[in-house]
């Protein structure tokens, strides 16, 4: 083994709470504080800080490809950019050999006006490219995207899926020898989502490459990596073999989850939201809360909730993930014709969703809640419910379970054609 | 495998909690110059980009300044450059580095804010940003001293030798523009109150130098206080330089001396803000 191409060393991070980020200061706060210092009283009472990261320690050696998972706000995206040297850690220390090239977003720097040849070769500069680098690459880069025919368009006569795979094209041609990658396949069609984990792990297997994947999507981190780390609440929880890691995080999201959940201090809540939603409760035929339901049963989601301000007309949506995180269906009663509540500042909100077409699992529900043009408030992970085997089709037998999450009815017919006669 | 090992012995990249005043790392900008040379034609091209006239504005605005001040200032309250210069020639040779070190002060002082969404997302010396700035700037300026040219042209005013000393003189207003720009991109970043304060803060400072009227109309005791303004001394040494007259070499040096010292404490309050930068623009 050679010597680790990443070390990380007591890495530490600390962050005043509640916004994520500093909140910049306006020059009266820093002279307010100037002046009280200088009267001897004491200032504005100390904020409270958190620490975003602390004492994680790793090393990755050359080659891996290492994921890492955990809840949102767990580290990893901080970690991530301590690593790219966008922000600076608070305390520790980080080794890297050779060249970083980090792909937190997809089309950083991509501006609307620029034509697609514009765009390429500014974002190739913003990551790092040399010109010479770029021009070599172009025609690559061009026919991944699949945008032959618009190269010389601006960008913003674009659709967003072509923009998307513009963007991402770019940086699938980037030649770091450390590549940190931050939930860039959350975009995208699923397609082109299946072309960019190509590339990837064409990249890590051929070429050698060593790279960091943060991912909620847990079927991409388990075909990529071998190896992953598990983050929560800033401190690095796990690390090893990629089965093991995903599975150890899976049950430590059903053991917040559950048939009735408390959502006012949830530590899946979104960062920017208002936490309106104050418990979540899943409901089967026969039972409240549920935890189970049998598969082609009913099952309602309850939300009890209070707006801190004005009233509002509510609007509940959920998105049901599998086991892996991938998203099988969402509802919400925005997108549904006429399906409006009169203004309420709280109440409780329940969605029937009736037949219930899963296959047996277990299964996850993110919640958003808002008004009738905005999201407010988002808890990831929130309820979670198993889903039992019936005897949905009333022939002892069910489909196999690895063709997918749902089951449906279905018709069939057939005509009789008579032999030797032709159409 | 051998590679890999020679490299093991000293990390590319070693990352450590950011404080206090660093050096200025020259070499990382200089391999980061293909990005400045983008962001700054970006700044160009978006600038003029589905505007009916284009790159014709950076020509019209100076144009029209120039002629509603030679209007105003040089006919109706008859400011005079003396040595029959007329008005125009007189208060465009120092409109010209004027209108650029204001330019670019008040495009580089948003620069950083403005740049958020890369410099959260991507690592690159955070310097190229005030400095692409400053330097899509330099393409007005180009644009702006045609005119002048046309001006000296029209009214028959030969060039002396003097005119050599542009080429400093450009360099110094550059430098001036960087210090002051760099500076208030970092303060702005740091403290939005200046958004408020830089336009604000021109429109005084025009006034305050002598852009539209020459220096020796000031009362002698006042012109101290003007020397500690970097564009007074520049302003009035490019209207020495245009006008084929003898330049007042005290006043450049002292406009030298302060630019110099803006220009070294800008860069290096802007490397001691700038690591927090990603976590307040």
């Amino acid at each position: 083994m050679t010597s680790p191409v990443i070390t990380v060393r007591n890495l530490s991070k600390q962050y005043r709470i509640g916004t994520r980020r500093e909140r910049y200061h306006t020059l009266r706060d820093a002279l307010a504080e100037a002046f009280a210092s200088i009267a001897r009283r004491k200032a504005r009472p100390r904020d409270e800080w958190i620490w975003a990261l602390k004492d994680v320690a790793f090393e990755v050696a050359a080659g891996e490809v290492v994921g890492v998972i955990g809840r949102n706000g767990a580290g990893k995206s901080t970690l991530l950019k301590i690593l790219s040297e966008i922000t600076y850690p608070t305390e520790g220390r980080v080794d890297i050999h050779g060249r970083v090239g980090s792909l937190l977003e997809v089309g950083t720097g991509f501006h609307p006006e620029l034509t697609g040849r514009e765009n390429i070769f500014l974002n190739g500069a913003i990551l790092g490219m040399t010109r010479a680098e770029i021009r070599r690459k172009f025609d690559e880069i061009v026919a991944f995207a699949e945008v032959e025919k618009f190269i010389d368009t601006p960008v913003k006569r674009y659709s967003s899926g072509m923009y998307v795979r513009l963007a991402f094209a770019v940086a699938a041609h980037l030649e770091p020898e450390v590549l940190l990658v931050d939930e860039v396949l959350a975009v995208g069609d699923i397609q082109f989502q299946k072309k960019c984990l190509g590339k990837m792990s064409d990249v890590a297997r051929q070429e050698g490459r060593t790279i960091l994947f943060v991912s909620h999507n847990m079927a991409a981190v388990e075909s990529l990596c071998k190896r992953c780390l598990l983050f929560h609440a800033g401190r690095l929880i796990a690390d090893g073999p990629v089965e093991k890691i995903v599975m150890r995080y899976q049950e430590s999201i059903a053991e917040h989850a559950g048939g009735s959940v408390d959502l006012r201090a949830h530590p899946g809540r979104r960062k920017d939201s208002i936490p309106m939603m104050r418990t979540g409760t899943l409901s089967s035929q026969s039972q409240s809360p549920a935890a189970a339901v049998r598969m082609g049963s009913d099952l309602s989601v309850t939300v009890d909730f209070q707006s801190p301000n004005a009233a509002i007309r509510p609007v509940l949506g959920l998105v049901v993930k599998n086991y892996l995180g991938a998203g099988v269906f969402s509802v919400n009663n925005r997108i549904i014709p006429g399906f409006t509540f009169d203004p309420v500042r709280e109440g409780r909100i329940t969605c029937h969703l009736e037949r219930l077409p899963l296959m047996p699992g277990t299964y996850t529900v993110d919640l958003y809640f808002g008004d009738e043009h905005h999201t407010l408030d988002a808890v990831f992970d929130s309820l979670s419910f198993e889903v039992t085997p019936a005897d949905v089709y009333g022939s002892g037998k069910l489909p196999p379970a690895h063709c997918g999450p749902v089951f449906l009815p279905a018709r069939w017919s057939m005509k009789h054609d008579t032999p030797g006669q032709s159409p | 495998m051998q590679e890999l090992v020679h490299k093991a012995a000293v990390p590319d990249r070693v990352i450590t909690p950011r404080g206090g005043w660093l050096s200025i790392n020259w070499r990382e900008i200089w391999r980061y110059r293909e990005l400045l040379f983008f962001l700054t034609w970006r700044d160009v091209t978006i600038r003029y980009k589905q505007t009916a006239l284009g790159i014709l504005w950076a020509f019209i605005q100076p144009f029209l300044k120039m002629v509603v001040f030679s209007v105003i200032f040089g006919k109706l309250a008859g400011i005079d450059f003396g040595e029959g210069v007329p008005y125009a020639v007189g208060m465009y040779a120092g409109l010209l580095p004027w209108q650029f070190f204001s330019e670019a002060l008040s495009r580089s002082s948003t620069s950083v804010v403005g740049s958020a969404n890369l410099i959260t997302k991507v690592y690159f010396p955070r310097l190229i940003v005030p400095l692409s700035s400053v330097g899509a700037c330099l393409v007005d300026f180009a644009i702006s001293f045609v005119i002048l040219v046309g001006l000296m042209f029209y009214y028959d005013i030969p060039p002396a030798l003097p005119i050599l000393m542009v080429l400093p003189l450009i360099v110094m207003t550059v430098l001036a523009a960087l210090g002051v720009g760099i500076l208030l991109s970092s303060l702005n970043a740091a403290y939005r109150d200046f958004q408020h304060v830089v336009p604000f803060l021109l429109q005084i400072w025009m006034y305050v130098t002598p852009v539209i009227y020459p220096v020796n109309i000031l009362p002698p005791g006042w012109r101290w206080m003007l020397l500690l303004n970097p564009m007074t001394g520049l302003v009035d040494a490019w209207r020495s330089a245009i006008l084929g007259r003898p330049f007042a070499w005290g006043h450049l040096a002292a406009s030298a001396g302060v630019t110099a010292l803006v220009f070294v404490f800008g860069l290096y309050y802007f490397r001691k803000v700038e690591s927090r930068f990603a976590d307040i623009v």
